[in-house]
């Protein structure tokens, strides 16, 4: 089974690359970009008989830093 | 008795052997250098040190892979024994990534690497790791880092602030760091984590000797309890 792992930072965390790319992003011309925010998606590949709970710890103690960033688990028929 | 150090190495530090040299100099003692493969580490130490680097590349996020190596098993059941911490730079990001400090390093407020010498004020100057320097007295020490903007709550910065373990504050824009912290404490005063690199300057011919009383405080620290 594939597993997706989306990590983002925290509302109201300040976010220097998100920051960063809004900046290209309009310096290359997009307009109406109000806000960018930069995550991190990771893919697992894991056993069909994985239990919610694992995956739920992967992502808690080291997909995940849980002071800055929550993570929302995403399972991709295979 | 004679200071015994560890300065612990993990695949990507590169700034454990100043480390070594800079205890072993100001101390004359020994300095047992620790793989981060390594289940244990030596019992009686006096120090245990955090280098800085790029430790496993900064895969992940900084330090996030070297707070789960073998190693750090040993160094936060010591740390919870009160043996004295220090992480320097990527030392401290292992440390809060290790939960042994709170907060997160993230990257620089202005995206590009400082490496330069910075003024900090230090704030407490009773630690164990501070009370060689005086109280508010401003040093200078270099700063080498992509990621050392200090984030945490507001509710823990206040925290940190009331407990008196903001034991560094930088006194010029550095990197973002909330409150301008350049260093904290743990609760029981044990555990220091800094993004400035005081190994870096303990000679004149490092520019300046301002990091060196941080190691002394260390030193005056075991002797006064001896």
């Amino acid at each position: 089974m594939k597993v997706r792992v989306h990590v983002s930072l925290k509302n109201g965390v300040l976010d220097p690359q998100g920051r960063a790319i809004h900046h290209a992003l309009e310096g290359l011309g997009f307009d109406g970009v109000n806000d960018v925010r930069a995550g991190r998606l990771i893919e697992l590949d894991v056993a069909d008989t994985i239990a919610d709970e694992a995956l739920d710890e992967m992502c808690r103690k080291l997909l995940a830093n849980m002071v800055i960033e929550n993570y929302r688990i995403e399972k991709v028929a295979a | 008795m004679p200071f015994t150090a560890a300065v612990i190495t993990f695949p990507g530090s590169n700034c454990d052997r100043d480390m070594a040299v800079a205890i072993e100099e100001i101390s004359g003692g020994t300095v047992h250098r620790v793989w981060h493969g390594d289940a244990a580490l030596p019992d009686g130490l006096d120090l245990i040190a955090l280098p800085g680097g790029f430790s496993y590349g900064d895969y992940l996020r900084s330090g996030a892979m070297a707070a789960r190596s073998p190693v750090m098993q040993a160094v936060v059941e010591q740390a919870g024994r009160g043996v004295p911490v220090l992480g320097v730079c990527n030392g401290f990001q292992v440390l809060t990534e290790a939960g042994l400090l709170p907060g997160a390093l993230m990257r620089n407020a202005g995206i590009r690497f400082v490496c330069r010498d910075v003024k900090l004020k230090v704030e407490n100057a009773s630690s164990l790791f501070t009370s060689a320097y005086l109280p508010g007295q401003t040093i200078t020490i270099p700063v080498a880092h992509h990621d050392g903007n200090y984030y945490a709550d507001a509710e823990t910065l206040d925290r940190l602030e009331g407990e008196g373990r903001v034991a560094f504050r930088y006194l010029e824009a550095c990197n973002g760091s909330q409150r301008d912290i350049a260093g904290v404490l743990n609760e029981k005063g044990n555990v220091l984590g800094m993004m400035p690199h005081p190994e870096r300057m303990i000679e004149p011919a490092h520019g300046g000797s301002d990091g060196r009383k941080l190691f002394e405080s260390v030193l005056h620290g075991l002797n006064a309890l001896a």
